[in-house]
């Protein structure tokens, strides 16, 4: 054992290693991504690790694994969950018979996500037990145990954690490489009548997941924690991040507290033992009332005369990422306390106006310059422009304006169609990056070509999938075992399903992109334009651009047109000027200037340190 | 011991090395510390902040406002932001240079920097401006600010740790080549 300050995702990946896992594979998507990031970068050397081209695609890898006796991990985001849902559904009816955990990171707030869906209800309605850590360190060891429960059991489980548990960082000890588990995998055993599912297993073995039942009232960490003076009335019902936020606020005050580790199968047993004597339990949980309403069950079951509050009752906010404070107010709601305007605070009030900082294009970013060649190219046609999941959904923000939709991986090519079907007179685009593409964008673009819609295809290919941290794709040529493999060819595909028109261009070309875009937008059908230029994160510019005080005539035009966070006013307040520590050298700005003040930018395009890569 | 800190900026100012540095530091005199921060597409020019707590019992990495002891504001307006989380009596060291937002250049938000750092004047009796401008000319470097403010953090003695604790962290984090800078950066407040 040693110690190491490790954050929740390493600390799962860790654990995971730790207890023996043979294969892990996944599809970044924050607060996720660390975790298979780790198991490569801390891999022994036989684990085989891997980025899937989407959920569904590593669910399905980790499957095989895990009915050929090995030890599997697949990683996602709660909104990857949903993409994966189709093999996780039948997987739970089939079952595995190595250890197989799906990690799914839930983002109370949201974060970075575009839904506030809750994964505990995922495993209650695909019937799939569900693990839910509340800090790096209980994440660390309830990981292991989850792999040993998943092949007790036979069935694949959930490990759901959240944003404060996925990136909080402790301290802790941890195994060393030599004290990991060995698993050796028996190999897949041919048996129709069990990996085959037909309506006679469905419906066998669906009996027998329901009888599951309560098989965790005996898991130790489920627990209560008894009050103090043996005589509480009422009682906090707790899970993940939020059981420690409880404890933080509770400080001494004489209340029965229930920390909920597996929300599926509900621990009915130990949620009895819980109940017993109390008047009243307040629920402090993120996401669903999903402890809330598996109490009020328990008591309508048991008959039991307990008031179950929490964001049912309006007592806990009904959306949203719980905060120590919200959680103190409660509390002292709960029990009757009145709210003491304690001293300790200093009052700042008359605040002067803040900020506003959404979060925008990186300075020197190629998908800006992408998006200002469809908009100057477009200016005055009736035009929709169906964006994507990625760094260029940013490009919905001022002075860009161009994302006017934006749903879920891939949707953007989608919804393109309908709007056409629907109004044939609208220019419609649809924006996708390379990654989101070979997650979900070919069957769209078939779709498309296929029922006769008439859109422009914008792949914004970056080389990377660079939202979630620059992690390698199909299209990249690298993959996470560090082979440098053939790369698959966006253009080719496109070529293939039979589209016509296929342009490549360069982004950083402010001219020629422009061209391109009016003449490939006039054809009919489905065509698309490939803007290649790589990801500004991953390239380092060999020349910044200056602006030239003489020659600016302080228009504004590159301030207000582009919005380049590298492009800022000089101090007579007037005049353009450029920040070299953010400057990239993209030399947008430069070609944009309508007296030709800028000068000097020089981009170098060779990649460097693609992590996850050599 | 027990020390609520928190790190505040916006993304790409290096709060995050900070944070670990501070860890570090703590780790090596066997503290319990836990940290939480903004991961994510908050990073790309957005308001992040890191929560960092150490002591004893630690139960959530998070800090409640008015409790904390020690904010490091790499940024004036986002440093005013998270004033609320200070302790009465608390410390406050803070970076004299403003990141605009876009929004704000373009026109369409409003951001007077100078009024932040005169609000902090007002509000925080133990307030440290670090002119980060100076300190970035004299060393020679912009990317060194956030061991320049962990420095001036260091000499208010909120931190818990002292100078050879930071300067024993920066071993274990930072090449060897970049060291010797970060030892100046880390001394420069108090020099």
């Amino acid at each position: 054992m040693h110690k190491e300050f490790l954050m929740g995702n390493e600390a799962i990946a860790l654990g995971a290693l730790a207890a023996g896992v043979n294969l892990v594979a996944g599809y970044p998507g924050t607060p996720s991504t660390e975790v298979l990031e780790t198991i490569a970068a801390r891999n022994p050397g036989n684990v085989y690790v891997e980025w899937s081209v989407n959920e569904k695609a590593g669910m399905e890898v980790a499957a095989g694994a895990a009915y050929a006796g090995a030890r599997a991990l697949v990683t996602m985001k709660q909104v990857g969950l949903n993409v994966a849902s189709d093999p996780l559904m039948s997987l739970e009816y089939i079952g595995i018979k190595g250890g197989m955990v799906v990690l799914v990171a839930d983002d109370p707030g949201p974060i970075s996500s575009q839904t506030e869906q809750d994964t505990r209800t995922f495993g209650m309605f695909s019937k799939v037990p569900v693990f839910d850590p509340c800090s790096v360190k209980d994440a660390y060891e309830m990981i292991q145990e989850a792999f040993d429960y998943s092949e007790k059991y036979g069935t694949v489980v959930i490990f759901r954690a959240t944003t404060r548990v996925d990136h909080g960082y402790e301290a802790l000890e941890i195994k060393d490489p030599e004290e990991y588990q060995i698993h050796l995998p028996e190999g897949f055993v041919k048996d129709s009548s069990r990996w085959v599912i037909f309506p006679k297993l469905s419906v066998k073995n669906h009996e027998l997941i329901e009888n599951l039942k309560d098989v965790f009232s005996e898991y130790e960490r489920n627990t209560i924690i008894s009050e103090k003076n043996g005589h509480a009335k009422r009682g906090i019902a707790s899970q993940g991040a939020n059981f420690g936020y409880v404890k933080d606020r509770l400080k001494d005050r004489n209340v029965r507290l229930f920390r909920v580790a597996t929300p599926f199968p509900f621990p009915e047993k130990k949620a009895l033992e819980f109940l017993d004597g109390l008047d009243e339990v307040l629920c402090v949980e993120e996401l669903d009332p999903y402890i809330e309403r598996a109490l009020i069950y328990v008591c309508g079951k048991y008959g039991l005369p307990v008031k179950i509050r929490g964001k049912l009752t309006g007592e806990m906010p009904a959306s949203g990422e719980n905060t120590l404070e919200l959680v103190d107010v409660a509390i002292e709601h709960f029990l009757g306390e009145t709210h003491n305007n304690d001293d300790t605070a200093e009052s700042f009030d008359e605040t002067p106006q803040l900020p506003v900082r959404p979060p925008v294009l990186c300075a020197g970013c190629p998908h800006r310059a992408s998006f200002y060649a469809v908009k100057v190219a477009m200016k005055g046609k009736k035009t929709i422009y169906c964006g994507d999941i990625g760094c260029y959904t940013l490009g919905n923000a001022q002075p860009l304006d161009m994302c006017d939709t934006c749903l879920c991986m891939g949707a953007g090519i989608g919804i393109a169609q309908g709007v056409y079907h629907t109004e044939p007179d609208t220019k419609c685009f649809a924006f996708v990056g390379d990654s989101t593409f070979f997650a979900s964008g070919i069957t769209e673009t078939i779709n498309a070509y296929y029922n006769q819609a008439d859109l422009t295809l914008v792949v914004l290919d970056n080389s990377t999938t660079a939202m979630t941290g620059h992690q390698p794709h199909p299209g990249t040529g690298r993959t996470m075992m560090g082979q440098v493999v053939e790369k698959v060819s966006m253009e080719k595909i496109l070529r293939a399903i039979g589209l016509k028109v296929v342009e490549i261009a360069d982004p950083l070309d402010y001219e020629k992109s422009v061209e391109t875009v009016r003449r490939v937008a006039n054809e009919s059908g489905v065509k698309a334009i490939i803007f290649k230029s790589p990801c500004i994160a991953i390239t380092k510019p060999s020349g910044r651009s200056m602006v030239d005080n003489q020659k600016c005539i302080s228009c504004g035009k590159c301030i207000r047109e582009i919005g380049c966070p590298a492009l800022v006013l000089a101090e007579d307040g007037k005049r353009a000027m450029i920040d070299p520590s953010l400057c990239t050298g993209c030399t947008l700005c430069e070609q944009i200037c309508p007296v030709g003040a800028i000068s000097g930018g020089k981009r170098n395009d060779t990649m460097e340190g693609v992590k996850g890569c050599e | 011991m027990s020390k609520n800190i928190i790190l505040c900026g916006v993304g790409g100012q290096g709060t995050i090395l900070a944070s670990r540095l501070i860890a570090s530091a703590a780790m090596t005199k066997d503290l319990e510390i836990k940290t939480a921060e903004t991961i994510g597409m908050a990073q790309r020019g957005g308001s992040v902040f890191s929560h960092l707590r150490i002591g004893e019992d630690v139960q959530t990495p998070l800090i409640a406002k008015g409790e904390a002891d020690l904010i490091i504001g790499f940024e004036p307006g986002e440093t005013v932001r998270l004033l609320p989380f200070l302790r009465k009596g608390g410390a406050v060291v803070v970076s004299s240079s403003p990141v605009m937002p876009v929004s704000a250049m373009i026109g369409k938000t409003f951001y007077d920097p100078e009024q932040m750092l005169d609000y902090l004047r007002k509000k925080v009796k133990r307030l440290m401006i670090v002119d980060a401008i100076r300190a970035s000319q004299e060393l020679g470097s912009a990317k060194i600010l956030n061991v320049v403010l962990l420095g001036a953090a260091v000499s208010c003695g909120e931190l818990g740790l002292d100078a050879q604790d930071m300067e024993a962290a920066m071993k274990q984090r930072i090449p060897e080549k970049y060291l010797e800078l970060n030892k100046k950066a880390l001394a420069w407040y108090t020099d």
